[in-house]
């Protein structure tokens, strides 16, 4: 029972790949991609979620997943054309595929109302397009439920069909990926043998020497005379599962099946006997490849990229991708997600726990040179590549989560009457899944609010003089470190008097407030703020933007917004790649140790006299490139010491906030430079304004990790009483 | 000290005692994870005065509430003699820096009684009842205000 168990979570596993698959190969058609790849990839999809729900049982799912399919094989043979209409009910299909498994899964009821009058609508597609084509049989919906493989028909010709008996060509050129896929080319031949009188020959031409064989490759090529009653189809069926890895090529026989002549006699050929064990010598290691299904095979198929195939493969697999995108697929494994965790943590246990032991060598005052600091070197070496591969397992596209996106953008210009596309950039950006899991409700809520009071309706964007489509685009990009995402529209920006009036009203700012246009924007992430006039039921409950921009500070990020009346609004989130680690200048401030982010850091110096300014009474300035930037002290900021330090005994750090003020921290040492654990100070106690986390150091004290932007900003706010400076210039 | 047991009627409750100054309170066992001794902890910037600092306790950051501050006493002057215990209080998990642990009592929650109305301020928000024990009184330290308070002082 636990193995069943066990399987059933893996087909729901890949039935979220083949969701995904699925999704992105829609999107695609409907932007007007009309390669038969994606079609066929679409069309996969569908099918194999069909086939594995077929032997859990799951009724629902397969009678949908049926009818969604004899649909898209209507497209996939050009019986019915993939209009804008024709995809809208493909994707709302897949949504409703994905609720289907969704609910498999966790045995929950489903919305059998919305499946029947998605079953009716692709039904009566499906029978539009036979009475359209004057077909006959457009009984495929009558067919039984139970799971038969379908045949995919790669080959165009359609004379195929026509020559029914007789005899075929067969020209076979298995590529390396076939055998690494634990096919073998003798038991093809073996089947082929079955159907027929064949006459088999090998092709040794592109055979190498042998200093120049890669034993792992695959240079030969088959020719076999078959005769036989059996049609096209089931020759062709043979090779299901390997026409992806090789080249194939089934021509009806131009003489009759009597055997003929060898087509070219210039060409070295070997006889070998088709019961022959020796035949895949050429492609070597075939048993100790991953051992993996026929039905993989076919599934995996198109996104395998044979790397070192030989000149005459490589040459077909050009051909090949012109007409479909190979994308390569490595090889990956399943793991529990919480024995990755288990690890991330015991990891950093062992990186705190090798700071702490380099630290009491260290005290013990044992000689640099000395062999036990050289292991203890070598130890750090170590540590710091487990730790980075470690974080490497949990890193994750932000692809997935986009495809979210795009369903409820769907989802919402059918609620709302309004057209919107969502365009998505950078999908491939990578960062740690937490912060991909804890980002899905804030950026739901986001494009919500894009979609609902972002765009326009069609009619007001007409008399805009805008496109009746509106878009929202959403972007990923890693930059200094983090990971950016942006969500912006192209519709009519923000309503600043209006946002202010119900500031006003609602008594968030006095009625005499003076406010630049980007603190108006920022109204909109206190509590309890809404604009639009009707609440819809989609966004604007009055718990919006505050809660995201508090998911968002959860996460270690920081959000901003900009927009322009008439074009839009962007909102713009800037998160940590990792929850874990940081790389930080771990510097002494009166009597205390604290880290700066090394990504905020421009530059360190020591201050020349001539470069510090005093400005009024207690501001200090310092010459920084040409301008000047604000001298803060950082211990007299935390409340550490009263009088400011003498900013020339110290150290000066000159960071960048994220905004790009730039700001001279006064500190009284530098100590080091390491990558730190991030340890949450909020999980026991609460969030410290100016402090991003802890971390634990080497003398396992606690140090405050500082949070550059919200530390300045402070500063910039209210700035502390401080001694006006003596002799501030030299 | 002696354990003191009084089972009779309510249900039986442990209470960890401990004491500040002269004075002694009480904690509900089951709150307490452990007691270790103080080490110097690291200063929190804008905390209140009564939050020490945090310390690392085997890899999670715990602050560290001095609890006689808190209660309106003056500061206690941490040494190596005095002892924190480290209590669950909701999903947190905190220090109380106490002078030292003094006894667990067995008794009956019958045998809490209302705090006395004299008590004023500070106290009278953290003492959720007094138990009196051989002539002793203890003070019954809730700790869900103790947090609750923190976090409004705060804000």
């Amino acid at each position: 029972m636990d193995t069943m168990a066990a399987i059933r979570e893996t087909f729901f596993q890949e039935c979220e790949e083949q969701l995904g698959e699925l999704e992105i190969g829609l999107v695609a058609m409907d932007e007007g991609d009309a390669n038969p790849e994606t079609v066929n990839a679409v069309f996969r999809a569908v099918h194999s979620i069909k086939g594995g729900a077929g032997a859990f049982k799951l009724d629902r799912l397969v009678r949908f997943a049926h009818t969604f399919e004899t649909t898209l094989d209507l497209i996939r043979s050009e019986q019915l054309a993939p209009s804008t209409a024709v995809l809208k009910t493909m994707l709302r299909s897949a949504d409703v595929l994905a609720d289907l498994v969704k609910a498999a899964r966790v045995d929950e009821p489903v919305d059998e109302a919305r499946m029947d009058s998605l079953i009716e609508e692709l039904k009566s597609l499906a029978d539009g397009a036979h009475s359209a084509l004057g077909h006959e049989e457009s009984s495929n919906d009558a067919e039984p439920l139970d799971f038969q493989p379908v045949m995919f028909s790669f080959d165009d010709e359609p004379e195929g069909l026509e020559a029914a008996a007789g005899g075929y060509t067969i020209k076979f050129t298995p590529r390396p990926d076939l055998y690494r896929k634990g096919n073998e080319t003798v038991r093809l031949l073996r089947e082929l043998a079955r159907m027929g009188d064949v006459s088999t020959a090998c092709d040794a031409q592109s055979l190498p020497g042998l200093d120049e064989l890669d034993p792992e490759g695959a240079y030969l090529t088959w020719r076999v005379e078959l005769s036989t009653t059996q049609d096209i189809a089931s020759v062709e069926e043979l090779f299901e599962f390997v026409v992806d890895d090789c080249e194939l090529e089934i021509n009806p026989s131009r003489t009759s099946a009597a055997g003929e002549e060898r087509e070219s006699t210039s060409i070295p050929t070997i006889e070998v006997e088709s019961e022959t064990p020796s035949a895949p010598l050429a492609a070597g290691a075939v048993d100790n490849r991953e051992d993996s299904t026929g039905d993989d095979s076919r599934a995996q198929g198109d996104e395998t990229q044979s790397a070192g195939t030989p000149p005459a493969a490589q040459e077909a697999e050009k051909t090949r991708s012109e007409h479909g995108k190979v994308e390569a697929a490595a090889p990956t494994i399943r793991v529990d997600l919480e024995r990755v965790d288990r690890l991330i943590n015991l990891v950093g246990e062992l990186v705190i726990n090798q700071a702490m032991l380099s630290q009491r060598v260290m005290e013990a005052g044992l000689a640099r040179s000395s062999s036990v600091a050289a292991g203890l070197g070598a130890l750090e070496q170590l540590t710091r590549e487990i730790q980075e591969g470690v974080m490497a397992i949990r890193a994750q596209p932000v692809k997935p989560l986009f495809q979210r996106m795009s369903r409820i953008v769907r989802e919402l210009t059918d609620a709302t009457g309004k057209s919107v596309r969502l365009r998505t950039e950078g999908e491939a950006t990578e960062v740690d899944r937490t912060v991909i899991e804890r980002l899905a409700d804030p950026l739901t809520h986001m494009i919500r609010n894009a979609v609902d009071h972002g765009v326009e309706t069609p009619e007001v964007r007409a008399a805009a003089g805008k496109s009746s489509q509106g878009e929202v685009k959403l972007s990923a990009a890693h930059r200094s470190g983090r990971i950016v995402i942006e969500v912006s529209d192209d519709g009519a920006g923000i309503n600043r008097p209006r946002v202010r009036a119900i500031a006003i009203k609602k008594e968030l700012i006095p009625a005499d407030a003076q406010l630049s246009d980007g603190e108006i924007d920022n109204l909109l992430f206190l509590p309890g703020f809404s604009t639009a006039s009707t609440i819809s039921n989609i966004s604007g409950r009055g718990v919006g933007m505050d809660v995201v921009k508090r998911s968002i500070q959860a996460l270690g990020g920081r959000i901003s917004i900009s927009s322009r009346p008439g074009f839009g609004s962007t909102f713009s989130m800037s998160l940590p790649l990792t929850l874990a680690v940081l790389d930080g200048m771990v510097v002494k401030v009166a009597d205390q140790t604290l880290v700066v982010p090394l990504t905020a850091i421009v530059e360190t110096l020591r201050p020349k006299r001539s470069d510090v300014h005093a400005i009024g009474v207690n501001a200090r300035v310092i010459s920084d490139r040409g301008g000047f930037a604000p001298l803060i002290d950082v211990g007299q900021e935390l409340g550490y010491r009263t009088t400011p330090a003498d900013p020339f005994s110290g150290v000066v750090l000159v960071v960048e906030t994220e905004v790009s003020t730039r700001c001279a921290l006064v500190v009284d040492a530098i100590h080091d430079q390491r990558q730190v654990v991030i340890k949450s100070l909020e999980a026991n106690y609460r969030q410290v304004p100016g402090i991003a986390a802890a971390t634990i150091l080497g003398d396992g004290r606690v140090a405050l990790i500082l949070d550059i932007d919200t530390f300045v900003a402070r500063t910039n706010r209210g700035a502390p009483a401080s001694e006006p400076l003596l002799a501030a210039t030299g | 000290m002696t354990e003191t047991s009084h089972a009779a009627g309510g249900s039986a409750c442990e209470f960890i005692a401990f004491r500040i100054g002269v004075q002694e309170f009480c904690i509900d066992i089951m709150c307490v994870r452990e007691i270790r001794g103080w080490t110097p902890a690291t200063a929190l910037p804008h905390a209140p005065s009564y939050v020490r600092g945090v310390i690392n306790l085997r890899g999670s950051v715990l602050p560290i509430v001095d609890l006689a501050e808190r209660l309106g006493f003056p500061p206690t002057d941490a040494t190596a003699r005095q002892v924190i215990i480290v209590v669950q209080v909701g999903s947190q998990i905190i220090g109380l820096l106490v002078d030292a642990v003094s006894d667990i009592l067995t008794q009956s929650t019958e045998n809490i009684q209302p705090t006395p109305e004299v008590a004023t301020g500070d106290v009278k928000s953290f003492i959720r009842g007094v138990l009196a024990i051989d002539g002793r009184m203890i003070g019954l330290v809730e700790l869900d205000n103790l947090m609750a308070a923190q976090v409004e002082n705060a804000a």
